[in-house]
């Protein structure tokens, strides 16, 4: 059972963490846009990176 | 052409305005904030993002999409502003400026909090459920000093986390004891402490059961519902605010020196001297220096003559310019202008309505003694059963926790969330919460005529009686004209070409050369005629040795208003029209749309006062409106609409915005009010039901922690999915 006083402690502060990192994402204006964040990932980057084996040509 | 029908038309996409006025400089950089219309995609999000950043003095553009606002940095010259947003006009984005709210927006400060307090009860309301399962399985095989553990980690939890969530709680229960009511937070922090003080007490000195976790899933269920009520008035509030942006006012003030200057139009103080070009509105009260032409007053006066125009006479805010241009002197700055008059008149009709009692609150009421007397009864039977009051105290306790109103106070946002979900879908904005409760008891319906019913701009209506050629040679003449009556036959006639030499008379009319003849074309004053017997509105068109021709304007009624009236009819409304305009249009409006009761010529305060005689003889009223004029008369009814092309003022004073100007979707605002008004009653109903069960449970004393767990959150599950139905 002693095992206990090591998992209880760890469970709580996963927990605590989560909901720390929650307040930080919330604070840094995660939420501000989401769905512009859903439709930005189906966004081309804007310089493709360079690919030796394709000609320079575009 | 001196008579004028209502031209709401003239509406000045705030584009036209200098955009100037609205650029912060932030060291070195230049800030602009743009409303972008019409960007909803990805591929919306590339293409104004780079086509921003093209340009080389561009330093940053980010657009979010969920409120459609683009933020613009670059270097150098901050008129290059204009540019940079005629750049997005031209890749297809229309953009207006607008200037952000402060950060400390007290509705985005408040959501936040709300949202701080729904994480923290959240992870208290996990965390402890992971130790009392363990408490509750191990009934029986877990020793006392273990128990004992479990207990003490769980007040280490609960205890912070309830004094922190539950804040918006108490502060409103608070609120409420101090002037002597009580709402549904009352009962809800009552049994937040109860639990919470019980709990403490058998965790170090009874080692009975603890409710701690009871509390932290109170708090959490709770706090959904508050959230999803705020979020609702956000999203209304924030739609509202983008609307107003699209009217973004601005004023050219003119410098002593003679240069011209763009400012926001809240800058304009008394003195300053202004230009006004054709087809601006009016900023704020002000003086003609310079200067002679026509205004339209409609929105401001509900009247459809236009005002006349010439050094010494005074204008109201809010006035269409609608040829000449004009320099006027401000007398008076924005916040003394007329509209800070309606405004007060608004804020008065608006404090009528706060005497609105909501369902939730009715349904405290009647709740908050009943539960209370309850767990008195439980008390005093249990401590003369017994002869001892821990026992009493603690099935005392008991019931106040599960009385707790979780479903009910859940039971109203949930349904009120989904119902304005799918009004935002149908088009309709809805303002807050209890304008449903308020528009699903409905019996009369009030509507405005200008720009309401009617599409509030002229149309030709004797296209019949004019010849091809005629029609051709006068719309040759109005393409070059932007008034409301030149563009009426301009519309008339489509596409084509002009006439040549066209000169433009401010108040008379358009004269110039078809093929060499001498062409005009304007009201009978300034051609010498005779005008017409009847009331609409005319223009003639005079070529040199022919008959004059006289071209007849009507304002339109719009297509879907004789389908809203008799939609509203059938559902057994009565429905009456208020106009500012004169009897004779008036009437003949409510003739063709079947309207009985129709009353002219009113004054915002006789719209009122014939407003508050309907509320008072118990009607229950729902005002239609758009104009500024109309403002006072839409804050004074019991519920109101009005359009998204309505006056500022109006659409903050009204509980609905029909987007699009779709004068039907107020019969769709009607009908999911009366959907939600009977989901509420139907959680309310299960919330009796549950209540039924759990209450003599609660008194005979068989509540454990582990039943109040289940039945409490079983009956938040069971109202919410009730309310989702809605949203088919």
């Amino acid at each position: 059972m002693t095992m206990l006083l090591w998992m209880i402690p760890i469970a709580l502060m996963m927990g605590f963490l989560g909901l720390v990192g929650f307040m930080w994402s919330l604070k840094s204006g995660q939420y501000d846009d989401l769905d512009g964040a859903a439709q930005r990932i189906l966004m081309d980057d804007e310089a493709p990176l360079s690919d030796p084996a394709m000609s320079t040509d575009d | 052409m001196t008579a004028i029908d209502a031209t709401h038309t003239g509406f000045v996409p705030a584009s036209q305005a200098d955009p100037t006025a609205f650029v912060r400089r932030v060291d070195g950089h230049n800030e602009l904030d743009l409303m972008v219309r019409g960007a909803s995609c990805a591929a919306c999000i590339a293409r104004i993002e780079t086509g921003m950043s093209e340009d080389e003095r561009v330093e940053s553009a980010r657009l979010n999409l969920s409120t459609g606002r683009l933020a613009l940095s670059w270097r150098g010259e901050p008129e290059a502003a204009r540019e940079l947003i005629s750049k997005l006009a031209a890749i297809g984005y229309p953009a207006t400026p607008y200037e952000p709210e402060a950060d400390s927006d007290p509705q985005m400060v408040e959501e936040k909090r709300l949202l701080r307090a729904l994480a923290v009860a959240g992870f208290a309301m996990a965390n402890v459920m992971l130790l009392s399962v363990a408490v509750w399985s191990g009934v029986g095989e877990m020793d006392a000093s273990m128990q004992s553990l479990m207990h003490r980690i769980s007040a280490l939890i609960v205890l912070p986390a309830a004094a922190y969530a539950g804040q918006p709680f108490f502060r409103s229960a608070w609120q409420a004891l101090k002037h002597r009511h009580v709402n549904m937070d009352v009962p809800i922090s009552l049994a937040v402490f109860l639990a919470c003080g019980l709990s403490v007490y058998e965790t170090f000195i009874g080692h009975g059961d603890t409710y701690f976790d009871a509390a932290a899933m109170l708090l959490f269920f709770l706090l959904i519902g508050r959230f999803l009520d705020m979020r609702l008035r956000a999203k209304a509030s924030q739609a509202a605010r983008g609307l107003a942006a699209m009217q973004a006012a601005s004023a050219n003030r003119v410098l002593p020196d003679g240069r011209i200057e763009a400012i926001p139009a809240r800058e304009v103080v008394a003195g300053d001297h202004l230009l006004l070009a054709a087809g601006d509105r009016v900023p704020v009260d002000a003086r003609v220096v310079e200067g002679e032409g026509e205004l339209d007053g409609s929105l401001v006066t509900g009247e459809t003559a236009p005002v006349a125009a010439q050094p010494g006479a005074q204008l109201f805010s809010g006035m269409l310019n609608l040829d000449a241009k004009l320099v006027i002197e401000a007398i008076a700055d924005r916040d003394n202008s007329l509209l800070s008059e309606i405004t007060r008149l608004v804020e008065a009709g608006e404090q009528s309505r706060s005497h609105y009692v909501r369902l939730a609150d009715r349904a405290a009421k009647l709740y908050v003694p009943i539960v209370h007397t309850l767990a008195a009864l439980t008390l005093v039977g249990w401590f003369v059963l017994l002869g001892e009051p821990r026992p009493a105290i603690i099935n005392a306790i008991a019931v106040l926790i599960i009385t707790c109103p979780c479903a009910l106070a859940l039971a109203v946002p949930a349904v009120q969330v989904v119902a304005s979900g799918r009004l935002y879908s149908e088009g309709v904005l809805v303002k807050s919460g209890d304008s449903l409760e308020r528009m699903a008891g409905i019996d009369t319906v009030v509507f405005d005529k200008t720009g309401t019913l009617t599409e509030g701009r002229p149309r030709l209506v004797n296209a019949a009686e004019i010849s091809a050629e005629q029609l051709d040679i006068a719309a040759r003449l109005a393409r070059t004209s932007r008034h409301p009556l030149s563009r009426a036959v301009a519309d008339e006639a489509g596409m084509g070409e002009t006439a040549d030499k066209v000169t433009e008379t401010p108040g008379g009319g358009l004269e110039g050369e078809v093929d060499s003849v001498k062409v005009r074309f304007g009201s009978a004053r300034w051609l010498g005629l005779e005008s017409g017997a009847d009331p609409h509105s005319e223009a003639w068109l005079c070529m040199d040795g022919r008959e004059p021709v006289r071209f007849r304007f009507e304002d339109q009624l719009r297509a879907e208003a004789r389908r809203t009236v008799k939609a509203f009819k059938q559902r057994g409304c009565r429905v009456i029209l208020l106009s500012g305009d004169r009897k004779i249009p008036v009437d003949h409006i409510a003739g063709q749309l079947g309207i009985e009761l129709a009353f002219a010529e009113l004054k915002p305060q006789d719209k009122i006062a014939k407003l508050q005689d309907m509320k008072a003889d118990g009607l229950k009223v729902c005002m239609i409106g758009d104009g500024i004029n109309d403002a006072p008369a839409l804050a004074a009814a019991d519920v109101s609409i009005s359009m998204a092309s309505a006056a500022e003022i109006s659409q903050a004073a009204s509980d609905f915005v029909l987007q699009g100007d779709r004068l039907d979707k107020a019969v769709v605002a009607a009908e999911v009010s009366k959907g939600a008004k009977h989901r509420v009653l139907e959680n309310f109903g299960l919330a009796v039901i549950y209540n039924m069960i759990a209450v003599p449970l609660a008194v005979g004393g068989f509540v454990t922690p582990l039943i109040a767990a289940i039945a409490m959150s079983a009956s938040s599950i069971l109202v919410t999915l009730n309310a989702l139905r809605l949203a088919r």
